[in-house]
């Protein structure tokens, strides 16, 4: 393994780089949807569970299947694998930010209504702060899902640490498979180990 | 002119048979520490939120200041109308006096005027600012929380204070004290108070008027000797006569 790395340091690193990106990529993607999305369910409860309903199924499709469905329409690449990875995380991260807000005591959001806070200061002012813990475990989990995730994004040409995987597997090439599993599994470990510390501070 | 009108307020909630607020009409001179007794669900908490739009009204108008506040921008009103709550609900994440100013930084004061406010309102409520103003609400008793409560409440010197319960949560001794100084705020800053509270006795001392609900009613409004003297009906006598079998109890001729 060690002598596989020695001898072609780019043919590991160069995927542990694409996959990094893939994972900030996807997470800027997610963040920006998910932040409108939740906008959107805090208004009404409707909205709210008929978005949970939409994400819940798509996330119980498995992803190689999801993938394969996109070719048609994105075709191979990054982008149907940003697409994807960022519909899984929708699920995540809506349950996550929706729960977090609506789990500030009512007590609270209604001094602050009462004393003259407009809905957008309530939530930018007092329930974020307070649901900070929770929005953050769920960015957490959406770093660690999509890391997970990605490496079978290798199927569809995207890149990253499952193309070490897959071609390990096509040609029998066990250091190979070996730096793909423990490079993956290992910057999920340490990137939740990471954000779990940053979540304790908050 | 009355600083408040209450014209035929009626609020029903859905899912409801029976109004919470039934036909209420009631008119509030300035300066006046008005106090609504009632037991849970006769509508006074209804009343006092129908007055900063936290509800609005099914039927009938209500006049604060001359305008129909139907036609105020509720987030407006509120900042015209002092607002406090029996749970208090200050911020747990915001200091002492941010929780004061909150809405003063919303509004863009500078720090300086803020900083000023804030000291000023904790001298008010009786607490040493240097003491307080860093501290966090947990880090306060249930009494100073409350006394936090109020200054948040008069930050932007309004005319008109809504209190809903404020001490009911809180200890007798502390309360008595509360009440005093209260009383004492009051007497000195010549706003309109409306407290809401189902304590007889404390109705009776705090308010120069007493609006005694029951069932979404307003049983009877006046003073409250004027109460005492000729209750408006059989509900109302009631209300003082268990007010006084407690007072026989205290004076040991039970």
């Amino acid at each position: 393994m060690i002598e596989y790395l020695r001898r072609h340091p780019e043919k590991v690193a160069g995927p542990l780089v694409e996959h990094i990106e893939l994972v900030l990529i996807t997470l800027a993607v997610s963040l920006a949807i998910a932040s409108l999305l939740t906008l959107l369910a805090m208004r009404s409860g409707k909205v709210s569970d008929v978005l949970n309903n939409i994400f819940s199924v798509v996330y119980s499709i498995p992803s190689l299947a999801l993938f394969a469905l996109l070719i048609p329409v994105t075709g191979l690449g990054r982008t149907s694998a940003i697409i994807v990875l960022t519909l899984y995380n929708q699920y995540i991260l809506l349950k996550s930010f929706t729960t977090g807000l609506r789990e500030v005591d009512p007590v609270i959001c209604e001094a602050a209504e009462g004393i003259g806070m407009t809905d957008m200061q309530i939530l930018t002012k007092i329930r974020i702060p307070l649901a900070r813990k929770a929005i953050f475990a769920g960015i957490r989990l959406a770093v660690v899902s999509t890391i997970g995730i990605g490496t079978i994004a290798a199927s569809i040409n995207a890149g990253g640490l499952g193309t070490l995987l897959f071609e390990g597997l096509r040609t029998i090439n066990t250091p190979k498979i070996l730096w793909g599993s423990v490079l993956s599994a290992g910057l999920a470990l340490l990137l939740n180990r990471v954000l779990k510390m940053v979540e304790n501070r908050l | 002119m009355p600083v408040i009108q209450y014209i035929d307020v009626c609020k029903k909630f859905a899912g409801s048979s029976r109004y919470a607020v039934d036909r209420v009409s009631a008119e509030i001179e300035s300066g006046e520490f008005i106090t609504i007794l009632g037991s849970s669900g006769c509508g006074k908490t209804t009343l006092l939120k129908l007055t900063n739009r936290l509800y609005d009204p099914d039927s009938g108008k209500i006049i604060v200041e001359g305008e129909d506040i139907s036609n105020v921008d509720p987030v407006e009103l509120r900042r015209r109308l002092g607002y406090v709550i029996q749970q208090v609900g200050l911020f747990p994440h915001m200091t002492i006096k941010e929780n004061i100013t909150v809405i003063p930084s919303l509004m863009k004061w500078d720090k300086r005027r803020m900083d000023e406010r804030a000291d000023e309102l904790l001298e008010l409520v009786g607490l040493e600012p240097s003491e307080f103003r860093n501290r966090y609400p947990h880090q306060l008793s249930g009494g100073q929380q409350q006394r936090i409560g109020l200054a948040r409440a008069l930050v932007l010197d309004p005319d008109i204070m809504l209190l809903d319960e404020p001490f009911g949560a809180i200890d007798a001794i502390t309360r008595l004290n509360l009440q005093n100084e209260l009383m004492r705020i009051h007497g000195g800053l010549g706003k309109t108070f409306l407290f809401v509270t189902h304590d007889i006795n404390e109705a009776f001392k705090l308010g120069n008027r007493v609006m005694v609900m029951n069932e979404g009613r307003l049983l009877q409004f006046d003073e409250p000797h004027e109460i005492v003297r000729h209750p408006a009906d059989a509900f109302v006598q009631s209300l003082i006569a268990s007010a006084r079998s407690q007072e026989r109890f205290w004076k040991g001729t039970v």
